[in-house]
């Protein structure tokens, strides 16, 4: 496991977080949750619920969040399960993060409908300004991770900053996207091509024009 | 071009690219929703028979025919178990990125199919599982759900139909394995995602033991319309055995990438000259296509040219249309690279249950890299196919059949392009030049 990450000390961890528990908010959030799943069948709920806990340490943190093992233990016991159970999720699932990671969390794709696009120049930009492969910058402003194919190959390529996606990058908006975050302000995610709405063909769709404008009902024409 | 194009009138996904609100309102008048309850009436058998005259085939990569899938749920529970409709939107395939539109701008044709396909298979609940990354795609599912919910289309006496439905979203975490239906199931469970030994099926034993069927979001999708306009209708697109349309997802070297929904066995010519644009530095600048996601193996430029875009004609070509994600390579491309890197993503997401994966996928990896480089010998070439078709069909799921195909199809068509560089770097070329 040379890519492993730095986990904190345990009894630092502990002192931090060992009295960690949801927010009233995110406890009702929990609450919904759980109930989508059968009666007895609890233990389902242990993937969203690790989420909301990593985005409830992020929100402590100022950071995208993380899962220090005293927060693990209060999922596994809110559901009954062993934690070891819990753990092996979070430990299998790679957007639970087991270290603590920067504020924007910059995940390049680097899967090869993305290389074919470009990846590689995503992934100069970000050497640019500093970012590190596996590291966060020591402002603890960003974390950079290259990760697999995250399903937008009709806009490559792309990156995914914490729950927003950019898309049609180069190296120049790669940079725009990252100084504009570094400057505290929330660029436009989707695609970055001016003009271009989602995934149509770029300069305008093909297809279904009438749809552009309006919202047109085509079954008159069945 | 002589290829029948397919109209707007005869899309299904009308709003795909999203230039139109989502949300309830808007869906109903584009025709989602339109008295449910009348298909609902037309009984359990008539719905399964129409999609089984339709020939629709699973949009998720397998292409098995869905009516029949849904036959095999049981039609009565002798035990009380209930049955579970799970609706595949793990979308991870690299190349793929269909579902997604219809997640985000589509939503509702996605909750009505799940409320028809699970009466139809006497579900009592669907659980649509959307990949981890989807943020803010779920994000847009679920309020459509919650929509529906509000008025009475899904729950209790959903639709007013008499039957009981409920729809719940479950987002993944970040594992492409998930994307295998026992895998999905286990991961559903709260555990890791590693598929399970078949049998038994999941339509006997699946989500808590329960009957179950899996499908992909694009197959549930189009049952609405399918019903509302008849088998006949949806048959009439494509090729014998390839019926209907479908979304076809454009990456790589066109001149624009993007996604749209036509006929099946639709030319792949006339699909790059009429929606992208053309190969970037036209057609003699083609190299090779994978048709299917990274999965299937790749096809040259000669070959696919003319080839129709379904299941047979691909498969013809030694491949197959899997999801239907075309990934263009021109020959600017560094194809030992870029099947390499398909190879790494193998590596990255072996659930590690199996030895000939969790072993096979890193060293087939670690080869191809030295077969990037030139860093290899001529005969490691053959060791490499050997292995390959010892991780082949020596696993409980396909992820290592998935992991040695690319790698077939590159030793099939590119042989003498790895054989090139392993001689050059070994100055084999100088050799000659001496001579």
């Amino acid at each position: 496991m040379a890519e492993a990450a730095h986990i904190p000390d345990e009894a630092e961890t502990r002192a931090r977080w060992g009295a960690f528990a949801f927010t009233d908010e995110n406890l009702a959030k929990a609450k919904t949750i759980i109930a989508r799943y059968p009666d007895g069948r609890q233990r389902s709920a242990v993937m969203p619920l690790l989420d909301l806990a990593q985005r409830q340490v992020g929100a402590e943190t100022q950071t995208q969040g993380w899962l220090p093992v005293p927060v693990i233990e209060y999922v596994a016991a809110m559901l009954d399960m062993p934690y070891i159970r819990a753990y092996e999720v979070a430990s299998f699932y790679t957007m639970y993060n087991l270290a603590p990671v920067g504020r924007y969390h910059v995940q390049v794709c680097g899967t090869t409908p993305c290389l074919l696009r470009g990846s590689d120049d995503v992934m100069a930009a970000c050497a640019n300004k500093g970012l590190v492969k596996g590291k966060t910058t020591p402002d603890g402003l960003f974390t950079l991770t290259e990760v697999e194919c995250m399903g937008n190959c009709a806009n490559a390529p792309m990156v995914q900053i914490n729950d927003d996606n950019f898309e049609d990058l180069d190296y120049d908006r790669t940079i725009g996207i990252l100084e504009a975050l570094a400057a505290g302000e929330s660029p436009k995610a989707g695609t970055q091509i001016p003009g271009r709405h989602t995934s149509e063909p770029e300069g305008g769709p093909t297809t279904l024009k009438q749809m552009v404008d309006a919202n047109h009902d085509y079954r008159g024409e069945w | 071009m002589s290829f029948d194009f397919l109209a707007d009138k005869d899309r299904i996904f009308t709003n795909v690219y999203g230039f139109q609100p989502w949300n309830l309102k808007a869906a109903q008048a584009r025709g989602d929703w339109d008295k449910t309850k009348d298909l609902i009436a037309w009984g359990q058998d008539r719905i399964i028979e129409e999609v089984k005259a339709s020939g629709l085939r699973g949009r998720g990569g397998a292409g098995f025919p869905t009516g029949m899938k849904w036959s095999f749920m049981p039609k009565e529970s002798k035990d009380g178990r209930p049955s579970f409709l799970v609706i595949n939107a793990d979308e991870s395939e690299p190349g793929s990125c269909k579902d997604r539109e219809i997640l985000r701008h589509d939503p509702h044709k996605l909750i009505e199919g799940a409320l028809i396909a699970g009466f139809a298979m006497r579900a009592r609940a669907a659980y649509i599982y959307v990949r981890g990354e989807y943020i803010r795609e779920a994000e847009v599912l679920q309020a459509a759900v919650d929509e529906a919910y509000e008025a009475g289309l899904i729950g209790k006496n959903a639709s007013k139909s008499g039957y009981d439905f409920d729809v719940f979203v479950h987002r993944g975490a970040g594992a492409y394995i998930c994307g295998e239906e026992t895998a999905m199931i286990e991961s559903l469970e709260g555990k890791k995602g590693q598929p399970r030994l078949k049998p038994p099926f999941p339509a006997g034993a699946g989500l808590y033991g329960c009957p179950t069927t899996v499908n992909n979001v694009e197959s549930i999708a189009v049952v609405p319309t399918i019903l509302r306009r008849g088998a006949s209708w949806f048959a009439s697109f494509g090729r014998e055995n390839n019926k209907g349309t479908k979304l076809f997802q454009i990456s790589g070297h066109v001149e624009k990438p993007c996604v749209v929904e036509e006929a099946m066995s639709i030319p792949f010519r006339d699909l790059i000259e009429k929606h992208c644009g053309g190969i970037r530095g036209g057609w003699d600048n083609l190299l090779a296509v994978i048709p299917g996601g990274s999965s299937v193996p790749l096809v040259p430029a000669a070959q696919i040219m003319d080839a129709p875009m379904d299941f047979d004609g691909l498969r013809e070509l030694g491949s197959g249309l899997g999801t239907a994600a075309i990934i263009v390579m021109d020959k600017s491309t560094d194809i030992v690279q870029a099947i390499s890197r398909l190879s790494y993503f193998y590596k990255h997401e072996s659930c590690g249950q199996c030895t000939p994966c969790r072993e096979g996928t890193g060293w087939m990896w670690r080869v191809m890299e030295r077969m990037r480089t030139g860093d290899a010998d001529l005969s490691e070439i053959d060791t490499l196919y050997e292995v390959t078709k010892q991780v082949e069909g020596h696993t409980i799921c396909a992820l290592g059949d998935a992991a040695a195909w690319p790698i077939q199809g590159l030793i099939r068509h590119f042989r003498p392009e790895m054989e090139r560089r392993i001689i050059e770097k070994q100055g084999g070329g100088l050799m000659e030049a001496a001579e």
